[in-house]
């Protein structure tokens, strides 16, 4: 006891010294809050919209592990654990829904992501300043052109009777083939279409921006070396877009299961599912169209689970091996 | 600086590739727009290539004819300006605070926003959401509904940011409020990227046609994507049950087709140089950033 109370006076000093601490720090935080009021107000609108139209469909996930129906609504429904996921992956279209994801972004990866960079670099050899610009005009003009008018078109082209390609094939003494329905063409014309040819142009401009962040007297060195052309593109401006070319690849990562579903299902049918139907498009057909609400969220719950730990996991590697990350 | 030969030779080679990627970029461009002035019969039949033949504008009159379309392109009109204009106010209204380091929170409501960019709730729960907020088959669904976007919240915050801070610092000398100095200094000052935001937000508004096409079941309240999507199934099923070109209704039904996408895609058309102007900055001053 006796040991002890000289401390007990030293505590007794000190807490009413916090106690007052504390209470200039609120009184310190009020004035700040009060002094950004106009701001905090701004954000009002702005949090309540995330909440209603981006928060609140999360906590509506729940139904992934309930079995919903629409007359208890979400939280009244039952839950079943993992009934519904197990019925995702014990389906039929589970595995083969999968591969098609994986290829199609695979595809995507070797064919659609290389284009812009090629154009890029292509581009920044062209030392006429007119014809850069009229190439650039022209190539950035599908992107501004709605999904449902490019299948429109990619729709008539391959008419299997009328359309222009069929009638050019049959011209020069090909027989006529109904690409849309073949399974072993969807790949092709979905990437040719909704990933190069609508947005080839449009996303070079990026990696044009990159390259005109180079510093001109990494060239000017190169030169005196003796470097030409090819030689100063590869071991100059194509480090320098590196940087691009890693975020860009990150995010595309992040979007691996994502795939355009909404331009996939304007281009597939039936008879092309079996490389063309991925998670997404089966989660519209059997959520949204065949009302099977829990299936359908339970994949699409797998899907940004999946998204999420390939983006983080792309991140990492890409931080490790080059030193470049979103965050 | 004098060109060597193998340079002379690797400049052409680029611009002969540069040459045939723009003609495939513009070809279907020039195509729907030749064979939506021919006749059925000369799309058809093949005689259309690069120019129409038997010059017609029977599509465009029965284009004209056509109720639901027009109604369709009133839509998508209200649906791009007032979505446009929500979408911007909310932007700015979650830019500016974000722009200021003072703010308090602040970091936290940056990952509030772009933990949304990482993780989604998928259609089925944002489906649902709509139907218990009872917004299904309504007009405020599409305006409200997909109102904002986290890159351009994060590309038009790095643009307030750019302003020098010292403009904000005298106005409060002056004894103006937050509200104020945004209203009075800052959107004047960001009208570039303002117009950027803008038009990202139209295009995307112009051109939206899946949760149209799921929310609204209302004919009378689709915008022209999703009838035009109809328009192209409907011909595809056309197609494959008649097979040969029989029927006059195939014949025009092409031609049709073509003449509405040369329609919906006009006013694109039109304002494509302050798009491409806007696009690239928008997508330079985001780059750098993001």
């Amino acid at each position: 006891m006796q040991l002890n109370s000289p401390l007990s006076e030293v505590k007794e000093t000190i807490v009413p010294a916090k106690r007052s601490h504390l209470a200039v720090k609120l009184q310190a935080a009020k004035t700040i809050i009060w002094r950004d009021k106009y701001l905090y107000l701004m954000l009002i609108p702005f949090i309540l919209w995330y909440l209603i139209f981006a928060y609140k469909p999360m906590y509506g996930l729940q139904i992934a592990f309930k079995d919903y129906s629409l007359f208890k609504g979400i939280s009244g429904s039952p839950w079943v654990g993992f009934e519904n996921f197990e019925r995702f992956f014990r389906s039929e279209y589970f595995i083969r829904n999968l591969v098609n994801t994986f290829m199609i972004n695979l595809w995507g990866l070797i064919f659609a992501f290389p284009a812009p960079i090629i154009l890029a670099l292509l581009l920044n050899e062209v030392k006429n300043v007119m014809f850069k610009k009229t190439v650039q005009t022209i190539t950035y003009l599908p992107h501004f052109i709605s999904v449902v008018i490019i299948a429109g078109i990619v729709t008539n082209f391959l008419a299997p009777t009328n359309g222009i390609v069929n009638i050019m094939i049959e011209k020069l003494g090909g027989e006529k083939i109904n690409f849309l329905a073949m399974p072993e063409f969807f790949r092709t014309i979905y990437i040719g279409s909704m990933q190069i040819w609508k947005d080839v142009g449009y996303s070079a401009i990026i990696y044009l921006a990159a390259i005109a962040g180079i510093n001109p007297a990494l060239y000017e060195a190169a030169k005196m070396d003796g470097a030409n052309r090819w030689k100063q593109m590869w071991h100059i401006t194509l480090p320098g877009m590196l940087p691009t070319i890693m975020i860009l690849l990150i995010l595309n990562l992040g979007s691996f299961l994502e795939v355009g579903y909404e331009s996939i299902i304007l281009l597939y049918q039936p008879a092309t599912y079996e490389t063309a139907d991925v998670i997404n498009t089966y989660v519209y057909r059997a959520g949204l169209q065949g009302g099977n609400y829990e299936v359908g969220a339970a994949a699409g719950l797998f899907n940004s689970v999946v998204s999420l730990i390939l983006v983080v996991v792309a991140n990492r590697l890409s931080k490790k091996m080059t030193n470049i990350g979103l965050w | 600086m004098r060109q060597s030969y193998s340079d002379k030779l690797s400049s052409g080679f680029i611009a002969i590739i540069l040459i045939l990627l723009s003609v495939v970029c513009l070809y279907p461009f020039v195509y729907v727009l030749s064979a939506s002035f021919s006749s059925g019969n000369a799309v058809i039949t093949g005689e259309v290539v690069l120019f129409p033949k038997d010059i017609t504008l029977d599509s465009y009159k029965s284009i004209l004819a056509k109720e639901g379309l027009w109604q369709a392109y009133g839509n998508t009109v209200f649906y791009t300006v007032a979505g446009t204009a929500f979408s911007i106010l909310l932007t700015i209204c979650g830019a500016y605070p974000l722009s200021k380091s003072r703010l308090r929170g602040r970091t936290f409501v940056a990952f509030f926003i772009a933990f949304t960019l990482w993780f989604g709730a998928g259609l089925i729960p944002t489906y649902l959401n709509f139907k218990e907020l009872g917004l299904l088959d309504t007009r405020t669904s599409i305006i409200v509904g997909f109102a904002v976007s986290a890159f351009l919240v994060i590309l038009l915050r790095t643009f307030f940011q750019s302003i020098p801070d010292s403009l904000e610092e005298s106005a409060k000398m002056d004894g103006a409020n937050d509200l104020q100095i945004l209203r009075y200094i800052y959107l004047p000052l960001s009208k570039p990227a303002l117009v950027t935001v803008g038009l990202i937000y139209a295009v995307g508004k112009w051109n939206s046609y899946f949760w149209a096409m799921i929310l609204l079941k209302d004919e009378n309240k689709i915008p022209l994507q999703v009838l035009l999507k109809k328009m192209i199934v409907e011909m595809s099923l056309n197609e494959e049950l008649t097979g040969s070109m029989n029927a006059a209704n195939t014949m025009s039904q092409e031609t049709f087709i073509y003449a509405t996408i040369i329609v919906s895609i006009l006013p694109i058309v039109l304002v494509y140089p302050f798009l491409q102007k806007y696009f690239v900055k928008g997508t330079m001053i985001g780059g750098i950033k993001e």
